[in-house]
């Protein structure tokens, strides 16, 4: 089996547009939830998201571009442009026929059905624009990565709700390990920050009308965000020969389905994904110090979260240390694993384990070490990445120190 | 008064599969087999049947000054806000 390590890491979500700007609000602790600025912002119920300001599009694409990019493509396409020339690789010749892109989404390109049923339904027009399908598909923004950096291997979309960057980077992980290819870009996007795609989460009951505080006892649900993270996954060897600083390895991975509630998390099936990626990884329970929770801040996950880490790693799940950086960037849904696993690689390159904010009162159904409120210092070799989403689908990475 | 009981016995009734003669305003959710989704379910219902909004957040079911303790709780929950809807 062949080793898979990291070599870029590119991003745009609610506290920056790229990795550096991300970093140092994950270590100042700093929130990127804010007043929703969208259309009919005052019918909806919910008027706060993780929201990415400053976005001008028009500075990043041309018009024709812009004309087929959905937001989550646009997205897509930035994280991406900052990871590759992060890994300084170049797909232009045989490699292009090695490498190839996983990436993950919930929803794909809400906007674009958001707008466009607009147009038909509320404006009453009968014709829309003709790119609105290519524009809002699932894959697109996997279509337009291996367009724009000549990925001609495997390129695919997964799509299991919250855990789908998670999926997409162990499917990335395994091709790799397997031999199929040499490098992948993988990771996800999600943009349902719009009327219709707020509306719709608010039908649940779950979300927070002020803030995102998980494991805190007084949390009261989820906050959505959008955005995307891409990173360069490529074997080992091939990175080691042309001298590519490695920023962490993908040790293990490992998924698993509850095959019990559509929306209900179950302990078992999460616990079961987290000792499979232990296993995968060939790791000791007590090797990891730190584990970037799934954490959305629901009464739900969380304690079910906590229920699933004590099971796993017994007394040594009071010595590690866990955070829900969802609290500063909130949910990402599909995007939300990729969005994550930075600070993971910021755990174990830089020895910072980024908080949880909005931390308040300690919840005894959530007594582990949640970092709360505040950076803090400290020495990791090995971590997990969680991923729990609706339909019962786990997905859990193991990352470690090179 | 009864009205808006009848109502809402029909439509927990309907969401727990039941006779709504078995419905009574002393029944608990629990006891008529309704989960966290059928209630969020049956709170939908009620909004749409009544035109009304109700304060519920599933992450914390007593916070909302919304009991739903008991079927009776909620029929005078429900007549609470139908009184301020037309005050």
């Amino acid at each position: 089996m062949k080793r898979v390590v990291i070599t870029g890491a590119g991003t745009i979500n609610a506290l920056a547009h790229d990795v550096k700007g991300t970093f140092e609000a994950f270590r100042e602790g700093r929130s990127g939830i804010t007043d929703l600025v969208i259309r009919d912002r005052d019918r909806l119920g919910i008027q706060i998201g993780g929201q990415v300001h400053d976005w001008d599009p028009e500075t990043r694409f041309n018009r024709q571009q812009i004309a087929l990019y959905d937001k989550f493509t646009q997205f897509t396409l930035l994280a991406a442009r900052e990871a590759v020339a992060q890994s300084g690789l170049n797909f232009d010749g045989r490699l292009g026929y090695e490498a190839g892109v996983v990436l993950g989404t919930a929803a794909g390109g809400v906007n674009t059905w958001d707008e466009n049923y607009r147009t038909v339904y509320e404006e009453g027009k009968n014709r829309v624009h003709p790119f609105v399908v290519p524009k809002l598909m699932n894959n697109a923004a996997a279509s337009h990565l291996s367009v724009e950096f000549n990925l001609k291997g495997p390129a695919f979309t997964v799509a299991t709700a919250c855990a789908s960057s998670n999926h997409a980077m162990g499917q990335a992980f395994h091709m790799i390990r397997s031999g199929m290819t040499q490098v992948m870009l993988t990771g996800g996007s999600e943009s349902m920050l719009c009327f219709g795609g707020i509306k719709a989460w608010e039908g649940l009951r779950v979300m927070s009308r002020d803030a995102c505080r998980p494991f805190s006892l007084n949390r009261n649900g989820m906050v959505q965000g959008e955005g995307a993270a891409v990173f360069v996954f490529e074997e080992y060897e091939h990175a080691r020969q042309r001298g590519a600083e490695i920023l962490a390895e993908v040790s293990g991975f490992a998924m698993t389905s509850d095959a019990s509630d559509i929306v209900m998390p179950n302990k078992q099936g999460a616990a079961r994904a987290i000792s499979g990626a232990l296993r995968d990884a060939r790791l000791n329970g007590e090797e990891v110090g730190y584990i970037n929770a799934h954490g959305t801040g629901t009464a739900a996950n969380d304690k079910t979260e906590c229920a699933a880490v004590a099971d796993v790693f017994g007394h040594h799940a009071d010595s590690l240390m866990i955070s829900s950086t969802k609290s500063m960037h909130g949910h990402l849904i599909g995007g939300t694993g990729a969005v994550e696993l930075l600070a993971c690689i910021m755990a174990l390159r830089d020895g910072v384990i980024a908080p949880t904010i909005g931390y308040e009162e300690p919840d005894p159904e959530c007594a582990l070490d949640v970092v709360p409120n505040t950076a803090r210092d400290a020495k990791v070799d090995v971590v997990l990445s969680n991923a729990f989403a609706f339909g019962g689908l786990n997905a859990v990475l193991a990352l470690r120190k090179v | 008064m009864d009205a808006v009981q009848d109502r809402v016995i029909r439509i927990i009734a309907e969401q727990a599969l039941l006779d709504p003669a078995d419905v009574t305003p002393q029944s608990t959710l629990e006891e008529l087999g309704i989960d966290s989704l059928g209630l969020v379910e049956s709170i939908f219902a009620i909004e749409e049947a009544f035109d009304i909004s109700i304060p519920f957040n599933a992450n914390d079911p007593s916070a909302s000054n919304f009991d739903i303790s008991s079927v009776g709780s909620i029929t005078a929950a429900i007549e609470d806000l139908v009184a301020q809807k037309t005050a």
